[in-house]
């Protein structure tokens, strides 16, 4: 699978980690798009599944967020993680016309994260309102909230 | 020259169809839905960031409030992914009571949504059986791991506790009791007039469009895919157990239904099996450095109460890594996914929420349908807004 994909994008394997035999692979945010699309629709490989797509905040490294695919084959009951680095103000190419799935998924990373992804058709916040300042799940983000101090006002 | 308009109906989050607190605006042509936008989040309590600031033990009870109706399995696919990250072994004796009392626990979760989903159409009598039943599973949970609602049963490495004296009686005439009562609910709905028109040919989706939206569970499987996490995936020694996965045809609410009564049977089943052929020997896996002590031990050892001290203060440090572990939960694909940075907490943890998927292709189902079937489509993807808005 790692030798196809290597064969296919000689240029854009990154990285491949095997831990407690979980295989991930990083690639270049620039290429996540095609690469998904060839794992899709490969006939060998067929990951027709997107399971979940999330983001990772690694503050203050730079590029400070992850994109983590997790994607799975039921041909070849095969499971396989795709990571992609982010920065702050960047982008990255939306799935959402590979697997429908990740329409919700990538609205909820940039909710939570504040991660934008070019070409989804509907990015808006999706657990959080409207109007909402600011992304929880960044490390920079207090736990207990920004406003946790400041006396409830219902009025501003 | 008449004038086409569409209607715009508030749905929720107040509306007892909408199992919780989801809010959708749908659009209307006549009776005819055109478009519908779910709004989540009113639930969004922040797990995941909660979860950040907690040691790996302190997150368990977390897990029980996502879906509040299958607390066991949300354990289980937590404890099995911290296990994997440490790469602990489980004894066989709590691996079987693992699977014993997930699978109770699927068969309280099923029967709450056949209650609700029945109420829903109009049938209200079954929600009175399924209650009773549920009763007995939450005693038995009552009985074992002290909580009915939240149970916590479940610890990393082991289970919490060892069955008490009596209940395996209890548990025996439970399952032995369960597929008269499933043939009593049958009687009710399966060839119920009423009841197959309200589901039959309603809320369809197809096989690829259910792949393609990131589907699974009894949703997944009603639209005749094949597919389970226990078979794909077996963890907690469910390749021990003789069962099968029920699929159906046509992919509309009243094969999930079919989908779902016959998930109790196989549930009924393996809970059957598990307390037959229990393995004797410990509960919890002998690594010091990360399972509690018995309690018994902690009041009468000077040793084992420093270690439960340590264990519960300050937690174990878990190596560098990510792994993700999950489990068929009665809605589907429930799966963890741990960051470590090598501390006593996880980095990052993001759960795989079955319900939010599904009710992602909620869309799919019901426009183009009537409005009266919004409320079957909705009951049939068995949504728990716990889980869904975490």
């Amino acid at each position: 699978m790692i030798v196809r994909l290597q064969e296919k994008f000689p240029a854009s394997v990154l990285e491949v980690a095997t831990f407690r035999e979980e295989v991930t692979v990083t690639v270049p945010k620039e290429d996540i798009f095609e690469i998904c699309k060839f794992l899709c629709s490969d006939p060998d490989l067929r990951f027709e599944f997107l399971t979940d797509l999330c983001g990772v905040d690694f503050f203050p490294r730079t590029p400070r967020f992850e994109v983590v695919y997790l994607l799975y084959s039921m041909k070849n009951n095969q499971r396989l993680r795709l990571k992609t680095r982010v920065g702050e103000n960047e982008s990255v190419s939306s799935v959402e016309s590979i697997w429908k799935a990740a329409n919700w998924l990538e609205r909820e990373a940039y909710d939570l994260f504040g991660i934008s992804f070019a070409n989804h058709p509907d990015l808006r916040r999706i657990l959080l309102w409207d109007g909402y300042e600011g992304h929880p799940l960044r490390k920079d983000f207090p736990v207990e909230g920004p406003d946790f101090d400041k006396p409830f006002n219902p009025e501003a | 020259m008449a004038e086409t308009r569409f209607m715009t109906i508030n749905m929720g989050p107040q509306h007892p169809a909408t199992h919780g607190v989801l809010r959708l605006v749908l659009e209307l042509d006549g009776e005819v839905v055109v478009n519908v936008t779910p709004h989540l989040g009113h639930l969004h309590r922040g797990v995941e960031k909660l979860a950040e600031s907690k040691t790996y033990h302190q997150v368990i009870p977390l897990t029980d409030r996502l879906d509040y109706t299958n607390a066991m399995g949300n354990n289980l696919a937590y404890v099995l992914a911290v296990e994997k990250l440490l790469g602990i072994e489980v004894p066989r004796r709590a691996q079987y009571l693992r699977v014993m009392m997930t699978e109770l626990q699927r068969i309280a979760a099923h029967l709450i949504w056949l209650g609700t989903h029945a109420l829903d159409i109009g049938a209200m009598t079954l929600l009175l059986y399924n209650f009773r039943e549920r009763e007995e599973i939450l005693n038995i949970f009552e009985a074992v791991a002290g909580g009915r609602l939240t149970p916590t049963y479940l610890r990393i490495g082991g289970v919490s506790k060892d069955l008490p004296e009596g209940i395996e009686g209890k548990i025996r005439e439970f399952v032995q009791a369960f597929p008269g009562h499933l043939k009593e609910y049958e009687t009710l709905l399966t060839e119920n007039v009423i009841w197959l028109k309200r589901t039959k040919g309603v809320g369809f989706i197809s096989k690829e469009d259910a792949i393609n939206w990131g589907v699974t569970g009894p949703t997944l499987r009603g639209s005749g895919v094949k597919w389970d996490v226990r078979k794909a995936f077996p963890y907690s020694s469910y390749d021990e157990f003789d069962f099968d996965i029920p699929i159906g045809l046509n992919g509309d609410v009243y094969d999930r239904y079919l989908v779902r009564l016959r998930e109790l049977e196989w549930s009924n089943s393996i809970a059957r099996q598990a307390l037959e052929r229990l393995p004797k020997g410990p509960i919890i896996a002998g690594d010091p450095k990360v399972a509690l002590p018995e309690k018994e031990m902690v009041l009468q050892d000077i040793a084992s109460l420093i270690r439960h001290f340590k264990i519960v203060s300050e937690g174990f440090q878990a190596p560098v890594g990510e792994v993700y572990a999950s489990v068929e939960a009665s809605k589907g694909e429930l799966g963890f996914y741990i960051v470590s940075d090598g501390s006593n907490h996880p980095f990052r943890m993001r759960i795989r929420p079955p319900s939010f998927l599904n009710l992602g292709a909620l869309h799919k189902m019901i426009v183009g349908g009537l409005i009266a079937d919004v409320i079957s489509a909705i009951g049939s993807i068995d949504i728990v807004l716990g889980e869904i808005d975490r």
